[in-house]
């Protein structure tokens, strides 16, 4: 086919290929760039922590008028209150293992620090989450070991927050290992948190900080667990239940850990959750935003297809005559179909021509403005065809009825 | 006149009806779809406390140096202090007392045990502030008042306590002058407040991310707070390669930043004082060898912190510019569709013409017709509206989606977001249609 006839015939309809250019190549960008958006959420929120989290259960609660003290008497009090509850948690039918736990992957409570590989802490430093717990934490949480070993009972230390002893071992996860040891021999290795050394005498594959805030995307992977046993007025557990049975396993926790004592603290809203609670609650935001941005983007391809069949079929309506002379002078219902995908396609890649600009700019606004990451090109040749497929779909109903148009319209003036 | 020309419109919207709901749907999508995502934003962005915030300001001093740090107050790139104060500069600033009201604010969450027999202990959340907080920023009283400066200075056991609460412990009566049991110990209830919950909480932002919750229950004296032990319950910052010392009295020592401050300031020159007060501050502190780089302060009003904080999410904003996005295709759209329509009338616009119709009124014709479209736009663009909202309160975090609602400046917006569109839409195309020959048409039919 040629083309020359309906650029021509496109030159007289300039206001009206425009705005179709235009339109086009303005859902081109922003189609685009919020797919990709949403890309990023649904990475985010599908990323995992490295923890089995089917059957995972954590419990945080506090004792009312437990002792706030540091003195060595209140912390032995407040460390037997906390050995009583995970002895009985540990005794339920539906539970297989429990540990003491300060903090859990997405739950938002977090210890963090800095570390290095000098006491003076100079040079490499890598910035971690402090997960705080017993010998059982990481079997509990179901993090998979890579190197070493678990800590052994007798490695297992008490005390507050405050307190002033040093972790003489940790686990760590392997991004730090390999951030701080490129080599590979991060075993056995001394490390210095906060300036205090310890050996690292384990390494698991992957454990996620407990935050997901913009604070800590930049060592997101970054934990280790420390073999301290937290004490305070409040204390968390994590609880691993047997298959099947979380939300037996989350009763009987309540319910046992009441009888011990009825004046504690454990709201329904956060004192006793299963992780998939945990984790839909914190996400819940980017769900819903991946949501919104989707519908949005759909409502778009609508109006833009609906846009460019209304502005086909006026076209059609408009040259009904010139339509008949073809047919009359022996062009086939198929040329006039022809006519009209081959000038939708032109018109779609001027659209998408623009658009693959408009798309680089607002891609560029957005790095600006929230720091995310460049629209990876791979994007662009799918929305460019996503387009052309669209331009045929929206133009298909006017076209053919175009291509129906009698050849004895010739004969009639309007 | 105008009675004639929306006869017009409506016969001529009549007589092509498919094109005529075309349009009306895409600018009811458009500006449904724009209007949803702008009340979440609304709802997020909006000023806490609009007729006070350019008058409230919150003092950063860099009690950290040039050491970068890792903690939630991170703002890379410059170097910014942190977002919250030591203990030893939020004494000394509430001790100078320079502003016309100040107060130093920290986040706690102790346990409140109502008196009744058999009732469990009720964990709340609340802050530790000074007198002042509750005239500098305007906090609603149902019964009482706030407590007296001599309560700060002498660090009594008051308490105001939040309708809710006082519902809660004391079925709602004046409580005013009882007692209230919070961690063991007896606190005199001052004040009770009206419901109060400033979204964002943003004499807090630090501690309490902003949004959230069902406001403070508790206010106590931060001295009386500090000196019977209640720990911070919000973030607690420190420089690298410091951890949180032991004991409440080693926090108080540490370089450890937990503190929020908000200062009341009156005018410009008040401002322009303080900080010049902030510099000297910072550099008495520099003589005293505590600090060891130049003053590095900050001062913002409550909006311009806000914004320092992030605190609107950034997906609110970006869902803002998506629909906006759309709502422009949509006029574009709508541009091309009423091009299409009124050009197809060329024969219509030539006889009106050649009987005399001026351009004006060939203008006030088509452009009434526009409105007509935008009306009925605006009309679906209502009901979508509504849905839009609702929708979002069902897959929004509740935090954020409480604050989008439905009211009567969002449903006006609606309306006039769609008649404007449309009339805008209409411009182009009624500027064709009015350029349209009378001889030439006529001649062609």
């Amino acid at each position: 086919m040629r083309l020359h006839p309906i650029i021509a015939a496109l030159r007289r309809h300039k206001a009206g290929v425009t705005l179709i250019v235009l339109q086009i190549a303005l859902t081109m960008a922003i189609v685009c760039n919020a797919i990709f958006l949403i890309g990023q959420r649904i990475e985010r929120v599908d990323r995992p922590t490295g923890a089995v989290e089917d059957g995972l259960i954590r419990v945080s609660q506090s004792w009312y008028g437990a002792p706030t003290g540091d003195d060595p008497a209140s912390v032995e009090k407040l460390d037997a209150l906390q050995l009583t509850d995970l002895a009985t948690l540990r005794a339920l039918p539906d539970v297989q293992g429990v540990a003491a736990s300060f903090s859990m992957p997405l739950q938002g409570e977090i210890y963090s620090g800095n570390l290095t590989l000098n006491p003076e802490q100079k040079g490499l430093t890598v910035t971690a989450a402090y997960y705080y717990g017993d010998e059982h934490l990481r079997s509990v949480l179901g993090v998979r070991l890579v190197a070493g070993r678990d800590f052994r009972v007798d490695e297992i230390l008490h005390h507050t927050i405050h307190g002033s002893a040093v972790s003489p071992v940790v686990i760590v996860s392997k991004p730090i290992a390999d951030k701080l040891f490129p080599h590979g021999d991060a075993l056995g290795k001394t490390i210095y948190q906060d300036g205090k050394p310890a050996r690292i005498v384990g390494i698991v594959e992957r454990l996620q900080t407990p935050t997901t805030s913009n604070w800590g995307s930049a060592w997101d992977y970054n934990s280790v667990i420390e073999p301290v046993r937290l004490d305070g007025a409040s204390a968390s557990y994590a609880v691993r239940a047997r298959p099947g049975r979380t939300r037996a396993a989350m009763g009987e926790a309540r319910r046992a850990l009441m009888a011990i004592d009825p004046m504690r603290v454990m709201p329904d809203t956060w004192g006793i959750q299963s992780m998939s609670e945990i984790r839909s609650k914190i996400y819940r935001a980017d769900r819903g935003m991946a949501l919104v941005l989707g519908l949005v983007c759909a409502i778009l391809l609508l109006v833009t297809t609906a846009g460019i069949t209304g502005q086909t079929s006026f076209w059609v309506g408009q040259r009904r005559k010139q339509i008949g002379i073809r047919r009359a002078l022996g062009a086939r219902r198929v040329d006039i179909l022809r006519y009209f995908q081959t000038e939708n396609f032109l018109i779609v890649t001027f659209g998408i021509a623009l658009g693959l600009v408009l798309a680089y700019a607002l891609s560029l606004l957005l790095m600006q403005r929230y720091e995310l990451p460049r629209l990876p090109w791979t994007y662009l040749p799918v929305g460019a065809v996503a387009l052309w497929l669209i331009g045929q779909l929206a133009v298909l109903v006017p076209a053919m009825r175009a291509a129906a148009v009698s050849p004895i319209v010739a004969t009639r003036s309007v | 006149m105008f009675g004639y020309y929306l006869y017009l419109a409506f016969r001529s919207l009549r007589r092509s009806s498919g094109l005529t709901a075309l349009m009306m749907l895409v600018i009811g999508f458009g500006v449904a779809a724009s209007m949803t995502t702008y009340a979440v934003f609304r709802g997020v962005s909006g000023d806490p406390i609009p007729w006070k915030s350019s008058q409230l300001f919150v003092p950063q001093i860099d009690a950290w140096g040039p050491e970068p740090s890792s903690g939630p107050g991170e703002h890379g790139g410059m170097h910014e202090p942190p977002d919250a104060l030591t203990y030893a500069d939020a004494t000394a600033l509430m001790h100078d007392h320079r502003a016309t009201r100040q107060s130093a604010i920290y986040a706690v969450a102790p346990t409140v045990l109502p008196a009744k027999p058999g009732s469990s202990p009720v964990p709340v959340f609340g802050f530790g502030v000074s007198s002042e907080f509750f005239p500098m920023l305007d906090v609603p009283f149902q019964f009482g008042s706030g407590w007296s400066a001599a309560d700060d200075a002498e660090g009594s056991p008051a308490i105001v306590i939040s309708a809710s609460l006082n519902q809660r412990v004391f079925g709602g009566d004046n409580s005013v002058g009882r007692n209230i049991d919070l961690d063991g110990k007896d606190y005199r209830v001052i004040g009770v407040m009206k419901p109060w919950n400033p979204q964002p909480m943003f004499f807090d932002v630090v501690d309490t991310g902003g949004f959230g919750g069902d406001g403070p229950e508790i206010f106590v004296p931060l001295q009386s707070a500090i000196g019977s032990g209640m720990q911070s319950a919000g973030a607690v910052n420190c420089p690298k390669g410091v951890q949180p010392p032991p004991g409440a009295d080693g926090l108080q020592k540490s370089n450890c930043v937990w503190l929020a401050y908000m200062a009341e300031l009156d005018d410009a020159a008040a401002v322009q004082r303080y900080r010049r007060y902030l510099d000297n501050y910072a550099r008495e502190q520099q003589q005293i060898g505590r600090f060891t780089w130049a003053p590095n302060n900050r001062l913002r009003d409550v909006p311009a912190f806000l914004d320092y904080e992030h605190v609107v999410p950034d997906d609110a904003q970006q869902s803002l510019m998506v629909a906006l996005g759309l709502l422009l295709v949509c006029l574009i759209n709508t541009v091309s569709l009423l091009l299409a329509k009124f050009l197809r009338r060329s024969g219509e616009i030539g006889v009106r013409r050649a009987l005399g119709a001026s351009r004006r009124r060939i203008y006030a014709q088509f452009l009434t017709e526009a409105a007509a479209v935008g009306i009925g736009g605006g009309v679906l663009g209502l009901l979508l509206t509504s849905i839009g909202v609702l929708g979002v309160n069902l897959v929004l975090p509740p935090r954020l989606a409480h604050l989008a609602h439905i009211d009567p400046v969002l449903l006006l917006m609606t309306v006039l977001v769609a008649i404007i569109a449309s009339v805008l839409a209409g411009l182009y195309p009624t500027f064709r249609a009015a350029r349209v020959q009378p001889a030439w048409q006529l001649k062609a039919n």
